[in-house]
């Protein structure tokens, strides 16, 4: 076991997550794969993000890591032991560990309970601390993300966005959380607020060890905070390694297209604008072979027939698609 | 300089908010006013009324009010059929209304929100056993249920009451469920439902005091209802049975007078009537001002 | 000539003595065939002063306005009717949510037929042939089958060229998108971009480019125009005024972009929040926060003054290269 292997908090393997759908009375059920095979692994004080358009099935993730969902299959193992398998005591501590922050920060706080309130409420169910010890704790968070004590007794409608989203990620620390999965956590958030969360995030990440699942659609984000990176399309990974390799030479075309999507201040930073033609394509019927084929401009037959599998290269990036694996992608030779 | 309108402006309670919002529908702020009214003569009632509601004075049957020509100042509404003092059967006769009605409301309120919370909460099986029985409560006219309720049970108060609280229930339930549904899937549920907190936390700690809006102001609103419907069944003989002073019963005693002695019909009719305004101003009011939140 | 030229115009909400401006005296115009970007966070009046345009503002909100020239036309000084005539054929409006700004009672055809019948006319069969050749400019394959789709069947992307098709049925000078990607995936949002450029260049319309996105503006938009708390901050040439941001808020707001923070652990967070309804500070409105303040700026208000060709800033020190260096 290497020193970096031994830090790993969390870690997925083979994680599926299928839903059966009824077309209609007599027609028989189709099955929506929400996600079809899916590993990472992440480590303590590291950030995974990931990246992908609505319906590739990160949130999905985000709601199996939590427990919210139980995948169809597959394995989550937190601090070396398997979730899914965990009962009594063990769910309820490994619970406490993995922490959610929610994208709408209006919606994530309930609006008829104080600030307080919210905050103690993971101390209520899961320990048996005396009122006074839970303020404290509520008390000292609430000025670690930046808030004041009298904010205490107020309730969410009168805090601004930032101010709530930084509620969120306090209520998110009550239980010393060693994952905190943050789904979108700035994209509804204005530009100059937006940093300021980012700040913070990353503040907390160092002080208290926290390893963080980003999940965003804004790359310029991901780019900034990331350790590493993992694109998803359709249920699947197609892309996944170090942040700096992703962004400094993407291999997937749709990593590529996704780069490329993404409006850039810097003139410099622009790249060549690729175009990807029609949309996601239907999860309930999803092209066959490579589900990216329709949109991929290197697509071939092969591609359109057989699926790709994800490949390693040698600076630690898998890549699922044949154009890579047969050397047919023009931008990379260049 | 602005700070301190800044201090002011920011933590307005739930309440005050609540308040500046009710205070602005006129028709409410007097329908409240009147129910304080109401409520405090019923509980009042031992020492506001200048008479026992059921001493009957056999000298002064059929007295009319103290303001109409032949009326006595010791009778201010005039007296019933038996010689009972009209005004203190009325304020006694409000106890009992608002008592029932209270009770109803309460019944049919907190069994309408376990059934319609477990509906909507748990869905399929449950959810569609609940309603499809909630629907066949429904499908019977509301009068003609409890009748028949009370015609099985045999006609009393609490009786009438039992059934009034049943024919309610679909009401409640509906409104629960739909506003369950509608928070269920809202972040804060989930975030507490990652916290560890059970289904019994989730419904009603959590879910149900942001349903709590719409189910008050339906409470109000069934108030009135219930204290009309039960004068209804005092009328027809299976509510309240003589000589309890119960609006509805006093009513239907009256029957007989009605063209010779005006004021035994009219003056539990005002009561029955503007008590039943009030509350329906008053829940408009609520709704009103409890609306706005619920779309932020 | 411009073909909208906005002087001085402000809306307020509510009354009093204090009535809440939530644009300030906005005054910006646009030329046929240019791109304009509206840039802000929330709270800072962007949509509404295009709103004010279309004259969207309902009681108890009031407009006011110096001049408000469409192609000459003094719109304010319009009747309701005539204005509507404008409103309606000249200039369009395409919102953020195409999910809810299209009927979902009738057939996606069904809509696009209406918006040519109102304003253009013609036979059943001249309009459907119309609307069918819409859809095909606005990039929705087979249009002939999607003109008979109800908008639940569609996807936002597909809802938003639809919106697109309905707002250039009538061949609109001006078209003004308020957020029109903020809903929607970034390969998606790349699309519509794209599509409205070039509809802009194909018909040499005016466009009013409204969002938040910092990044988009800079890609898309020929002139810049950042709104703070209602106010026009700063207005230029688009890449001059990313490049050489003259007010401390552009300044900021690029450098809390991550984007401009490669390399480095933080990003330059500009902190406090856009002042509310009822906290707007004394003096120039970004003093609470602004780096540069000075005693000056805490007690008047700087005008939007002209520095350079067709740049203007509204601040007492305008920041040089050297500063930003």
């Amino acid at each position: 076991m290497t020193a970096s292997e031994k830090n790993i908090v969390l870690q997925g393997s083979e994680l599926k997550q299928h839903y059966e759908v009824s077309q209609g009375p007599f027609k028989p059920k189709g099955v929506v794969k929400a996600l079809d095979g899916v590993d990472f692994k992440v480590e303590a004080g590291k950030t995974l993000a990931v990246v992908g358009e609505s319906g590739c099935g990160k949130s999905t993730l985000a709601r199996q890591l939590t427990m919210i969902e139980t995948p169809t299959a597959g394995r989550i193992e937190f601090n070396g032991k398997n979730l899914l398998t965990l009962t009594g005591e063990d769910k309820k501590e490994a619970r406490e560990r993995i922490q959610i922050i929610f994208q709408n920060p209006y919606g994530s706080l309930n609006p008829r309970k104080k600030i307080g309130q919210i905050l103690e409420e993971p101390l209520v169910i899961n320990s048996e601390m005396n009122p006074a010890s839970r303020k404290e704790r509520a008390l000292y968070l609430l000025e670690k993300v930046g808030l004041k004590h009298e904010h205490y007794d107020r309730y969410p409608h009168m805090f601004s966005g930032g101010q709530r989203q930084r509620i969120a990620i306090a209520r998110g620390l009550m239980m010393n959380p060693k994952v905190v999965v943050a789904d979108e956590p700035v994209s509804a958030l204005d530009v100059s607020v937006q940093a300021q969360v980012l700040n913070l995030m990353m503040d907390i990440q160092k002080e208290f060890g926290l390893a963080y699942i980003f999940i965003s659609h804004d790359l310029s984000v991901v780019e900034h905070i990331a350790d590493e990176v993992m694109v998803m399309y359709l249920g699947r990974v197609v892309e996944q390694g170090p942040t700096h390799e992703i962004f400094s030479q993407p291999k997937h075309p749709y990593t590529r297209a996704l780069l490329s999507s993404t409006p850039r201040i810097n003139p410099e930073q622009r790249i060549e604008k690729i175009r990807l033609p029609g949309e996601l394509p239907s999860p309930m019927n999803p092209p066959l072979g490579c589900a990216f084929h329709g949109r991929c401009q290197y697509a071939n037959d092969r591609c359109k027939h057989a699926t790709p599998e994800l490949v390693e290269d040698d600076k630690g990036t898998l890549i699922r698609c044949f154009g890579y694996d047969e050397g047919r992608l023009d931008y990379l030779n260049e | 300089m602005t700070q301190p309108t800044v201090s002011v402006q920011g933590p307005r309670t739930p309440l005050a908010e609540f308040w500046f919002y009710f205070r602005q529908n006129r028709g409410a702020v007097m329908g409240l006013g009147y129910v304080v009214f109401i409520v405090l003569m019923a509980i009042l009632a031992d020492v506001l009324a200048p008479h026992s509601p059921t001493e009957q004075f056999r000298d002064f049957i059929l007295t009319p009010p103290a303001f109409a020509e032949g009326g006595q100042a010791q009778f201010l509404l005039g007296t019933d059929g038996v010689g009972r003092d009209i005004l203190s059967r009325l304020m006694h006769g409000a106890r009992l209304s608002l008592l029932i009605g209270l009770v109803i409301v309460m019944v049919s309120m907190i069994m309408g929100i376990c059934f319609g919370l477990l509906a909507g909460y748990f869905g399929g099986i449950v959810d569609t056993t609940i309603m499809r029985l909630s629907d066949i409560l429904q499908s019977l006219p509301a009068l003609l249920l409890a009748i028949a309720i009370v015609a099985v049970l045999g006609p009393s108060i609490v009786n009438s009451g039992l059934a009034l609280s049943l024919v309610y229930l679909p009401h409640y339930i509906r409104l629960t469920r739909a506003s369950t549904l509608a928070e269920k899937n809202r972040d804060y549920v989930i975030s507490s439902r990652v916290a560890g907190a059970n289904p019994l936390r989730l419904m009603f700690i959590t879910i149900l005091p942001n349903c709590l809006a719409p189910l008050i102001v339906q409470g109000t609103l069934g108030f009135s209802n219930a204290i009309l419907d039960m004068a209804a069944l005092g009328f027809l003989g299976l509510g309240a049975q003589p000589p309890s002073p119960e609006w509805g019963t006093m009513l239907s005693t009256a029957r007989e007078f009605i063209q010779s002695a005006w004021w035994v019909v009219t003056f539990p009719g005002l009561m029955i009537l503007t008590t039943v305004l009030a509350f329906n101003l008053m829940g408009d009011g609520l709704r009103d001002a409890l609306d706005p939140k619920l779309k932020q | 000539m411009s073909l909208l030229s906005v002087k001085n115009l402000s809306v307020t909400f509510g009354t009093g003595d204090n009535p809440f401006r939530a644009v300030d005296r906005v005054s910006y115009d646009v030329d046929a065939g240019e791109v304009l970007g509206i840039v802000g966070e929330s709270g800072s009046g962007k949509s509404v002063s295009s709103l004010a345009l279309m004259g969207l503002i309902d009681f108890p909100g009031k407009v006011f306005a110096d001049q408000l020239d469409f192609e000459g036309q003094k719109l304010l000084e319009m009747k309701d009717k005539a204005r509507r005539k404008i409103t309606g054929d000249d200039i369009a409006m395409i919102f953020q949510d195409p999910m809810t700004a299209l009927n979902p009672c009738f057939t996606v055809g069904n809509q696009i037929m209406e918006a040519i019948a109102v304003h253009q006319g013609g036979s059943k069969k001249e309009r459907k042939a119309k609307a069918i050749e819409l859809l095909r400019q606005v990039g929705i394959p087979a249009p002939e089958e999607r003109i008979n789709v109800y908008p639940h069947q569609l996807s936002g992307g597909m809802s938003q060229r639809v919106m697109i098709a309905m707002a250039v049925a009538c061949d609109p000078k001006l078209l003004i998108a308020d957020e029109p990607t903020t809903a929607l995936d970034v390969t998606i949002q790349a699309q519509i971009i794209d599509l409205l450029l070039e509809l802009q260049r194909e018909k040499n319309m005016g466009l009013i480019l409204i969002t938040h996105d910092l990044a988009l503006v800079s890609e898309a938009a020929d002139r810049v125009v950042v709104m703070y708390a209602g106010q026009v901050v700063e207005t230029g040439p688009a890449e001059e005024l990313f490049r050489n941001p003259q007010h401390p808020y552009t300044e900021a707001l690029l450098k809390s972009l991550p984007e401009s923070a490669a390399g480095k652990a933080r990003l330059d967070a500009l902190p406090g929040v856009v002042p509310g309804a009822n906290d707007r500070p004394q003096g120039c409105l970004l003093n609470p926060r602004c780096p540069y303040v000075e005693d000056k700026c805490r007690q008047s208000e700087p005008e939007l003054i002209a520095t350079t060709g067709r740049h203007a800033v509204r601040c007492f020190k305008p920041l040089t290269q050297e500063d930003a260096a």
